[in-house]
């Protein structure tokens, strides 16, 4: 059996800060990703971040994969892409698939969770037809393989990702033709709305799509307003000519290897459903498993690094890799930096969800 | 407007709203009752894609809360992986065809 102090498991933006802060203490890392190239989703996300300068505020997203890639070089981290993480026994041994071919177990002194989140799927007649996606299949089309999935969008949610990528799909030369939000309100940052807005994109509050209709593809889509019990109005039925529709309605955290090695769950409806309990140093109910990231509850990739940061840092301090002075003084500045991403209108609501989690005693 | 419940909750398994609904009706109201009975979930994805549609189908219907009717439990696995790839430090010297 192979032998690491630290494997995190995921190199989207949570496990690379992860990694990078258990390294620079000193352990020895191995990081693991199913996907062919590291960096999660952060290579497509071509906007520049919000937050304050420490934040990397007004750095694009792409950017910081390549300097995070480039660190992580730099310090030597052991990566494996192509490696399915399958399995956790015993607290601390990870079953690894590389390549779809061959299992490799790997002990480890701690492991990090910090494999992301899945998009909702919304069902409707019609939603498998092609040409109907998630938001971020979409964005993963234009700014990673250059590809417009159609020319007539419909997206539906108006949270940040329904408005980034609405954005983006406006830049890549597609036409977006409604923006529909189930809320009675607008659900994303005013500056990327006002944005679409402003390229005349029509939005369309308490509205929801019905109904896809095409043969082999999307021809078109109905879409309603909603009463407010969210139950559709007879007779307020739009039909738009659109061959794409993008489904932007919110991730929940990818938690299966978690709930499977047998992290205690908690329901945190604010942020993607179930995920696991875990304490302010990012350690679950399994004191060698930590987390970082969306798996903790769905945030953005600015809050996924510095749980990253916070993560790989206990990781370090509980292997005795810094001494409590040290890691009293690195985990308290990233903490902080997280109160200052999660503030105002949008933040307060997360900061309140995390503490409950956080708060909550385990059993 | 006639409802429309014949199109798929489950795309893998090919499981439509009507069939999970039937289902509930006859008293199955767990996803894993709903899972064995109709294959809802077993598919390639794993129910990554429905479990959370499902769970939100039979809180509704029952009036159960859905963190009571949200899957916690995943079984090793979490990923799907030829036979060949099982085998501890296998597939190596295995080939194709």
């Amino acid at each position: 059996m192979e032998e690491r102090e630290v494997v995190v498991i995921g190199a989207g933006p949570a496990g690379l800060s992860a990694a990078l802060e258990a390294a620079r203490a000193g352990a020895h890392v191995l990081l693991v990703d199913e996907n062919s190239k590291p960096g999660g989703q952060l290579f497509k996300q071509i906007h520049k971040f919000f937050g304050s300068h420490e934040h990397r505020a007004g750095v694009r997203g792409i950017d910081i994969g390549t300097q995070l890639l480039e660190e992580a070089e730099r310090l030597d981290i052991e990566v494996w892409l192509d490696a399915e993480a399958c399995g956790i026994f015993n607290t601390t041994d990870v079953w690894i698939v590389r390549n779809k071919e061959k299992s490799v177990t790997v002990r480890a002194k701690r492991i990090i969770l910090a494999t992301g989140a899945v998009e909702n799927s919304v069902n409707f007649p019609g939603w498998s037809l092609p040409g109907v996606m998630g938001a971020g299949a979409a964005q993963t089309m234009i700014n990673l393989h250059r590809v417009l999935p159609g020319q007539k969008i419909l997206m539906v949610g108006s949270g940040n990702v329904g408005i980034i990528v609405s954005y983006q799909l406006l830049q890549a030369g597609a036409d977006v033709k409604a923006v529909v939000e189930a809320a009675p309100r607008l659900g994303g940052y005013g500056v990327h709305t006002a944005k679409v807005r402003r390229a005349g994109v029509p939005f369309y509050t308490s509205h929801t799509v019905l109904e896809a209709r095409g043969t082999d593809h999307v021809e078109s889509a109905t879409i309603v307003q909603l009463d407010d019990k969210w139950k559709p109005i007879p007779g307020t039925e739009k039909e738009l000519d659109v061959d794409t529709i993008c489904i932007a309605a919110g991730l929940t955290p990818l938690v299966e290897l978690a709930f499977a090695a047998g992290c205690e769950p908690l329901y945190s409806p604010l942020l993607g459903g179930m995920v696991p309990w875990h304490d302010r140093s990012m350690a679950t109910s399994i004191p060698t498993i930590y987390l970082a990231g969306d798996i903790s509850g769905v945030e953005e990739a600015s809050t996924a690094m510095e749980e990253g940061r916070m993560a790989g840092l206990s990781a370090a301090y509980s292997l005795g890799y810094v001494d409590r002075e040290t890691y009293a003084v690195g985990f308290d500045a990233a903490e902080k930096r997280m109160l200052a991403l999660r503030s105002g209108m949008f933040g307060q609501k997360r900061r309140d969800a995390k503490a409950a989690i956080v708060g909550h005693s385990r059993g | 407007m006639a409802e429309d419940k014949d199109f798929f909750i489950c795309r893998c398994e090919e499981v439509t709203l009507r069939e999970i609904e039937q289902v509930i009706d006859e008293g199955y109201d767990t996803l894993d009752d709903v899972k064995r009975i109709t294959r809802a979930g077993m598919g390639l994805c794993q129910g990554r894609s429905c479990s959370k549609v499902i769970a939100r189908i039979i809180s509704q219907k029952t009036g159960k809360p859905i963190e009571e009717v949200l899957q916690v439990s995943y079984r090793f696995p979490v990923r799907t992986e030829k036979m060949k790839a099982l085998e501890q430090g296998g597939g190596s010297d295995a080939t194709d065809n």
